[in-house]
């Protein structure tokens, strides 16, 4: 533990010693607003709550966390430092872990940055502050699913513009596989209980259940798999670069 | 002497490219070994099997007794290694560099702080200690990079190239921190600059397309060289042709060649046959026939032929 603590740290601090946060936390602040009040009608519908708030976000994590993800170890390759680090005596997934915290923690302080919104729901209504803290936290774990992702495509390159496309690619991906768009590349050749699976791996369905503030079991379940998998993949891929 | 390090028919493939084949050879307690070959040898490919950055295609490498295949953490955690090019994180300061690096070795509180105090000194890195490491010149990168290799004061360092690219007062430097550390530790330098191995190094293992071509200790290799026992000679000028002709009729001389000439004086090369002692029997001679000797100089040989001659076998 003590290990994976140590590369948050220092991973938290890279983040901070760049202008990347201080970027990425303006934009995301910049656009979360413009698109709950120009597109989301923030004041229009009336309601106190913040469904038109977290609706958008997984458009914005869409092209921002793939940013936040793509120096994980594209970097460290470009540099070499990944030489420094795979010699120190941890685990590969104790970094791993480590990288991915980090990140996670950091998209969760651009989204802890939003309450002003959280504010004037409260200033302007009685709205359920339950279920919006349950929209954070299914919005921020949407944001996890995205940093493993991207987390992933940084460690297939040195190169961070490949590493951020990729993980852009991939990410819409996962968001859309349950619209046409995605599914009519596979309904003409695959069974159909494959294009149900595809389907099901959507995370649009799942947030929009989310951004309600209803965190369902199979919701929970199915983010924590997709993670996990992206962690244990991330970790095979780097353990693999050093057998090549 | 206690055997530290053992590499035992590491063989490193890439796709096609053999790039290290069947590398076998042991470092002991106290011992520094260069490790030499041309760029492209293998000799970083050696070093990061070792360090465990890369699984071997075949073949075993023991650290203190631990395989680096089959207990990495085991063996990692009795390395200092200084990767080639020493990359390190730009953005932080050397101070908290060797924190992160403490911190991952399981080093924490005052006995983390008491490790930095020492590496920094070592390392002379005090006035630097506070600067982003992005901002410091070469030769304090380097020292950044040795002050994290020696930091958990491990049994054996690995050093790639610890000198490349530093002033000639840095390369003094840690020439003379690798000697001090050696006392205790096994390391094992690589390095393609032929100087270091005669200023640091007891025993040298030359390398070449992946293969071990030397394992000697540096007094050998020069003895390998043509110019070993080589006589220098400086004699003047108008007697030049008739001591190289007697020198020529000596049975031990294998080549008289004639260098250059100046100031009334000219300078002249004796090869001997096998390495033997000539000094004293072309003085003699020379004395004999009452030609005056300006300047006698016995070679030692030289390194680097005896690296070209063996690192540029036939395919070369």
């Amino acid at each position: 533990m003590d290990i994976v603590r140590t590369v948050v740290r220092r991973e938290l601090a890279a983040y901070f010693t760049t202008p990347l946060a201080y970027v990425f936390i303006v934009i995301f602040l910049a656009l979360a607003g413009a698109f709950a009040f120009f597109l989301g009608g923030f004041f229009e519908r009336g309601q106190a709550d913040l469904e038109s708030f977290f609706v958008f976000h997984p458009w914005l994590y869409l092209f921002l966390v793939p940013a936040v993800a793509m120096r994980l170890w594209a970097e460290e390759r470009r540099t070499g430092t990944i030489e420094l680090l795979m010699t120190l005596p941890a685990s590969t997934f104790q970094i791993v872990l480590g990288k991915f915290l980090a990140a996670w923690i950091f998209t969760g302080i651009a989204l802890a940055l939003t309450f002003p919104f959280w504010l004037t729901v409260n200033y302007l209504g009685e709205p359920d502050n339950g279920a919006i803290l349950a929209a954070y936290l299914g919005s921020w774990a949407i944001a996890g699913a995205f940093i493993a992702i991207g987390a992933c495509a940084s460690a297939l390159t040195k190169n961070q513009v490949i590493a951020f496309v990729l993980g852009a690619a991939i990410c819409f991906l996962f968001l859309m596989s349950g619209v046409d768009l995605v599914l009519a590349a596979f309904r003409g050749w695959a069974p159909d209980w494959f294009v149900d699976l595809i389907a099901s791996f959507s995370l649009i369905t799942h947030f929009n259940e989310l951004a309600k503030g209803v965190i369902g079991a199979a919701t929970a379940v199915y983010l924590a798999t997709l993670v996990g998998v992206c962690l244990l993949v991330n970790t095979l891929i780097v353990d693999l670069e050093k057998a090549r | 002497m206690e055997e530290m390090v053992r590499l035992e028919r590491l063989t490193k493939r890439f796709g096609a490219v053999q790039a290290v084949d069947g590398v076998s050879f042991s470092v002991a307690r106290g011992e520094v070994l260069g490790f030499l070959g041309p760029n492209g040898a293998g000799k970083s490919t050696t070093m990061r099997m070792l360090t465990g950055f890369v699984l071997p295609t075949s073949g075993t490498a023991k650290v203190m007794g631990f395989d680096v295949v089959r207990e990495p953490r085991e063996a990692k955690r009795r390395i200092g290694y200084l990767p080639e090019g020493a990359p390190l994180y730009g953005d932080m300061s050397p101070l908290a560099f060797l924190r992160f690096v403490g911190e991952m070795r399981g080093i924490h509180g005052k006995e983390l702080a008491r490790r930095i105090g020492v590496a920094v000194e070592r390392t002379a890195l005090e006035e630097v200690a506070n600067r982003p490491i992005e901002t410091l010149s070469k030769g304090f990168r380097r020292r950044v990079g040795l002050a994290q290799a020696i930091l958990h004061d491990p049994p054996v360092l690995v050093l790639d190239e610890p000198t490349d690219g530093l002033d000639p007062n840095q390369k003094h430097e840690v020439r003379k921190l690798v000697r001090e550390m050696s006392r205790d530790k096994a390391i094992i330098v690589s390095t393609h600059i032929l100087e270091e191995v005669d200023a640091v190094c007891d025993r040298v293992v030359i390398i070449a397309r992946g293969r071990i071509v030397a394992d000697a200790k540096p007094e050998e290799l020069e003895r390998r060289s043509p110019l070993h026992n080589a006589v220098r000679l400086t004699l003047e000028r108008e007697r030049v042709e008739e001591a190289s002709e007697a020198i020529r009729t000596l049975n031990t001389v294998r080549e008289v060649q004639r260098l250059e000439e100046m100031n009334g004086v000219a300078t002249l090369l004796v090869l001997p046959v096998d390495g033997a002692d000539l000094g004293a029997q072309v003085s003699q001679l020379l004395h004999g026939r009452g030609i005056r000797i300006e300047r006698l100089a016995v070679e030692r040989g030289r390194l680097d032929d005896v690296f070209r001659a063996l690192t540029q076998g036939p395919s070369a």
